[in-house]
């Protein structure tokens, strides 16, 4: 180590609120965010899939905006508010819209996107709360899901969108029974 | 994937950062998403980072001597939504949205990119096009550097190991002039493969003026001046415009790896350069 390393402290306490509660833990200069919140925090639910910016599973909201929580040191996160998957629910168990409609167009099979591609979306329906599916599909770029081929995950953007903007119920009717019955 | 142990500062001014400097060994941590990855592959392993994240005052874009001035910590996402940046020069905030992903932009600033000068990077290539400097700190106080000779070599730059830049200053696109960014790219990374910036400016019907900026091709971004020249007078014709823009690789270290051959990235830049010098004619239109 040079001179001016050694003289800088080897941890550094990190101060987070996430999902609305206060967290402070120490943390060494390298310790990855994603980490951080996997690990020192217990919230699982944000993945470490790549590890290398590309897969979007590590995506979280800080201070409102999404990012790679991969390619973010946890001592850069410090006094900033973050809100991960664990946040979208609400606590008695109503989904958020976004969860709700990827629930109805089975926007999911192995779920290990999800929490990654739901923030994401939370960020893109924020920007522009009525995208066009090309622009859904340009938004989901730094997102990748490996079972789906991505289809229901556009269907689920588009139905979330009509959800927030109030012009698709919350809960819509389960046609998937009544289709069944027609074949 | 962890990178290679290292000390951590979080100065609160840029004078402050730059004393920290005096470290051989220190990098300054933008927004972090060039460098990062790099240091998980152990590709750099600086002794101490110096985060300039925290230092107030450093995310603006505004206006001012005909130049939009462009503060080192403003991100990619900031420089996509600034009505200043759509209004001045709409070209890159075009080019701001081709930049990795959302997320990636909501990170990664302009700044960061410049100093970082990677040959695959989209922001150099429209740097150079518009035209500008770069205001960098040092130990001796504040220099303007050119853009043009700003990128020496690959990840090279001017900057002397103490500077940080302060402020990236781009001329505004001139009244009646039309700009284009055409990439081809990665898909996976989004990196160029080949980027090509035109700015163009025309007198009826022929090009009056013409300012190119090529990424991806060489080991450096850069401008093939011939092609501006030989631009100049010529009617928007493809194949009067596929003469004057041939030389656009000459005499470039034109690089190769698995995703494409220097023949390939030759042919690209010659075909992007037409390609943008049409879009951004038709955008001087009106």
């Amino acid at each position: 180590m040079t001179q001016t390393a050694t003289r800088l402290p080897a941890v550094h306490t990190v101060g987070v609120t996430v999902n609305g509660t206060h967290y402070s833990r120490e943390v060494e200069p390298r310790q990855l965010l994603v980490y951080f919140v996997r690990e020192q925090l217990g919230l699982t639910g944000t993945h470490v899939g790549c590890d290398t910016s590309q897969c979007g599973a590590c995506t979280i909201l800080v201070d409102g905006i999404a990012v790679k929580s991969c390619t973010i040191l946890a001592v850069q996160a410090d006094g900033t508010e973050i809100k991960t998957i664990e946040g979208f629910a609400e606590a008695n168990g109503k989904l958020h819209p976004i969860q709700q409609a990827f629930w109805e167009e089975h926007g999911l099979q192995c779920g290990f996107c999800t929490p990654g591609m739901v923030i994401a979306i939370d960020q893109l329906l924020r920007d522009n709360t009525n995208p066009t599916e090309a622009e859904v599909r340009r938004g989901l770029d730094g997102n990748l899901c490996r079972c789906t081929g991505y289809q229901n995950i556009v269907k689920s953007v588009l139905s979330a969108g009509r959800k927030l903007r109030g012009e698709e119920p919350f809960e819509k009717p389960d046609t998937a029974l009544a289709d069944a019955s027609a074949h | 994937m962890f990178p290679a142990k290292f000390a951590y500062a979080a100065p609160s001014s840029l004078q402050e950062a730059v004393g920290l400097l005096e470290d051989p060994e220190a990098k300054v941590l933008a927004g972090g998403h060039s460098l990062l990855p790099l240091m998980k592959l152990r590709l750099a392993q600086p002794k101490l980072l110096v985060d300039i994240g925290r230092i107030p005052g450093l995310s603006y874009i505004r206006t001012e001597d005909g130049h939009l001035a462009i503060g080192a910590m403003t991100t990619y996402r900031e420089i996509q939504l600034s009505d200043e940046v759509h209004k001045q020069a709409p070209v890159l905030a075009e080019a701001a949205h081709e930049v990795g992903d959302p997320m990636v932009r909501a990170k990664g600033t302009l700044a960061g990119a410049l100093a970082h000068a990677d040959p695959a990077g989209d922001l150099p290539a429209v740097a150079l096009a518009l035209g500008g400097s770069v205001r960098a700190l040092g130990p001796g106080g504040e220099r303007d550097i050119d853009l043009d000779g700003f990128f020496v070599d690959m990840l090279t730059t001017q900057l002397q190991e103490r500077e940080i830049i302060r402020e990236v200053r781009l001329r505004v696109q001139p009244p009646g002039s039309g700009a284009a960014y055409q990439k081809f790219d990665q898909p996976a990374s989004h990196y160029a493969l080949t980027g090509i910036c035109a700015i163009v400016t025309l007198n009826g019907g022929t090009i009056a003026s013409a300012r190119i900026g090529v990424t991806g091709v060489g080991p450096k971004a850069y401008r093939p001046t011939a092609v501006e020249q030989a631009l100049v007078g010529k009617s928007l014709d493809e194949e009067g415009l596929k003469a004057a823009v041939q030389t656009v690789a000459d005499g470039i270290d034109v690089q190769g790896d698995i995703h494409a051959s220097p023949e390939y990235r030759a042919h690209l830049a010659r075909v992007l350069t037409r390609r943008a010098v049409v879009q951004a004619a038709e955008r001087a239109k009106g």
